[in-house]
């Protein structure tokens, strides 16, 4: 059921109420959760609806004559309907459930893949998680194609005029990061689309780390493919999304073959079932969709405005109070950024202030981020990064500071 | 003073912090007194790769005993090996090989010996122990 217009009020208390895990207490500390990049936590109503299903209506969908099987088809279809309307994708059957972001994006590498000849080429960008370099990595040794890279500069944003060269009348696909975990960057993916769609090539957009903060309309941005999971988004693990244009999902050929994805089978030959099932084979994580629709609905009555607003100052003043700290560095100075603040303290391992920081019930995560290239690019072994959600406020901000400087003055 | 009386040791010491900081505390302290590899020594067949931390091992034998010594680009993990290897030194191979190292666990810090905690601890357990089987 999908309930539009009617916008909740940005009320930080209220909101914090809706989420039984930051009530928790860490060695006998209040929980500060600042790992939202690595994965976002569940709001009571998504955590009712995981119940609910597995209590009350758990069934195979697609498939049953019975009455839970048709409630479960129905809910689900259901979701998939909530996901279509938020993001706002022309046709339900655009909107594809797998398993995450990684799942997406190695989908369209391989089966859009299909479609490339030798010498074509992929273009990424330099600030890419893993996820969205190895399977283009992986194509390229398959099909003999060749992957180029948006260069950045050392404020963590993309050299767009290096971009323009790259592109040619041999590139058949651009895949970039809407949001990059590891610096925060927002990225202009509406001028990257529009001059890759100018020479002909398609679009995937990795929207791992954007959906959760901004509102996404994939037919503004006119992306082709937009990937994102739905744990970050707020629902549960194990479940994600992949948005395609029909038309081209239609040129594509099946990802895997099994149930559900097939329209008629015999030993000679097999026909395959339309979108969406023609992409997702086997039973699906049922209850993840369901839940994911879950979290997006009450996604969609937040006031997202107001979210990203107090998101920005969350940033903003996080940044202004960890400067004052004595040989620290912020890693990724982009004009236009999320919610990632991510830095460097000189002569002090990130490991350590993770422990410590840990020690003293604030969750952050140290290490590459799985961005490995990025970390090369800044000399670093890793970064110390805080990713605030909507859930944060400025008083964690300045427990996390004080803890922040306990911690170096112990290390120093 | 036998490998499990210097467990018992490292245990009592640990049992006068009740607070958790003040038991990284003292880890720390420990981790900044551990004599260091030198830069120039420190091979890459000593390396021991974490994926956040670094961790580099080497032994040597003095009669039947084993010597150690380690160094980690963290300091925390540099502690934890200054503990691991004051109940390893000057032990037998046998005696390293097949020692229970309870200790970690009862003073709390199990989780940095978690083969996931990608500190480079736990390979450096397994490493610190094959060498002392090859030894035997
Ligand atoms: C930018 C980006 N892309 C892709 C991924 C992969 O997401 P998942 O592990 O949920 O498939 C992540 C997750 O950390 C990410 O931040």
């Amino acid at each position: 059921m999908i309930v539009e217009n009617e916008k909740i009020p940005f009320d930080i208390n209220a909101i914090r109420a809706e989420f039984p895990v930051l009530k928790q207490k860490i060695y006998g500390k209040d929980l500060i959760y600042f790992d939202n990049g690595a994965t976002s936590q569940k709001p009571q109503v998504v955590l009712d609806a995981i119940n609910k299903y597995y209590s009350q209506e758990n069934s195979n969908i697609h498939r049953g004559v019975h009455h839970l099987s048709q409630v479960a088809t129905s809910h689900y279809e259901e979701a998939r309907t909530i996901i279509q309307k938020y993001i706002n994708a022309p046709l339900q059957e655009e909107v594809l459930f797998n398993s995450g972001t990684t799942a997406g994006i190695n989908m369209v590498a391989f089966c859009f893949g299909e479609l490339l000849t030798e010498g074509d080429e992929i273009v990424i960008s330099a600030m890419e998680h893993h996820s969205n370099i190895v399977p283009w990595q992986m194509l390229c040794e398959r099909k003999k194609c060749i992957l180029k890279v948006i260069p950045m500069t050392k404020k963590g944003e993309l050299e767009m005029d290096v971009f323009d060269n790259l592109l040619s009348n041999k590139t058949k696909l651009v895949a970039v990061s809407h949001i990059s975990n590891s610096l925060g960057t927002i990225n202009p993916i509406e001028e990257i689309i529009e001059k890759a769609h100018d020479i002909g090539a398609k679009v995937l957009i990795d929207g791992a780390q954007s959906i959760q903060h901004m509102k996404v309309d994939v037919q503004a941005l006119d992306c082709d493919f937009y990937a994102f999971s739905g744990h970050k988004v707020f629902g549960p693990t194990g479940v994600g999304v992949l948005y395609g244009k029909k038309e081209i999902l239609d040129s594509m050929p099946p990802y895997q073959g099994g149930g559900d994805m097939i329209s008629k089978v015999t030993f000679e030959k097999t026909t395959y079932n339309t979108l969406p099932h023609k992409f997702e084979a086997g039973t699906p994580h049922i209850a993840g969709g369901i839940c994911l629709g879950t979290a997006i609905e009450y996604l969609s009555k937040l006031d997202i405005d107001a979210i990203q607003k107090h998101e920005y100052e969350l940033a903003q003043y996080a940044e202004q109070e960890l400067l004052n700290i004595d040989g620290l560095r912020i890693i990724g100075t982009a004009k236009n950024k999320t919610s990632v603040v991510s830095f460097v303290i000189e002569g002090i391992h990130p490991f350590d202030i993770g422990t410590l920081l840990d020690k003293q019930g604030i969750a952050v995560r140290t290490g590459h981020h799985c961005t490995q290239p990025v970390m090369s690019f800044f000399e670093i072994p890793g970064t110390i990064r805080a990713s605030f959600a909507f859930y944060n406020t400025k008083n964690e901000i300045d427990i996390f500071i004080k803890a922040v400087n306990r911690s170096l003055e112990m290390l120093r | 003073m036998t490998l499990e009386e210097k467990q018992i040791q490292i245990v009592e010491e640990f049992g006068i912090f009740d607070d958790w900081m003040d038991k990284y505390e003292y880890i720390i302290e420990l981790g900044k007194e551990l004599p260091i590899i030198e830069e120039a020594d420190k091979s890459d067949d000593k390396l021991i790769e974490g994926c956040q931390s670094r961790v580099w091992l080497d032994s040597s034998m003095e009669g039947d005993k084993m010597k150690f010594v380690a160094d980690s680009d963290a300091i925390i993990t540099k502690g934890i090996i200054g503990l691991l290897i004051r109940v390893m030194n000057n032990e037998t191979p046998k005696t390293i090989a097949t020692a229970d190292l309870h200790f970690i666990a009862d003073i709390g810090l199990q989780e940095h010996l978690s083969p996931t905690r990608a500190n480079g601890l736990a390979s450096m357990v397994q490493k610190l122990k094959m060498s002392a089987l090859k030894a035997i």
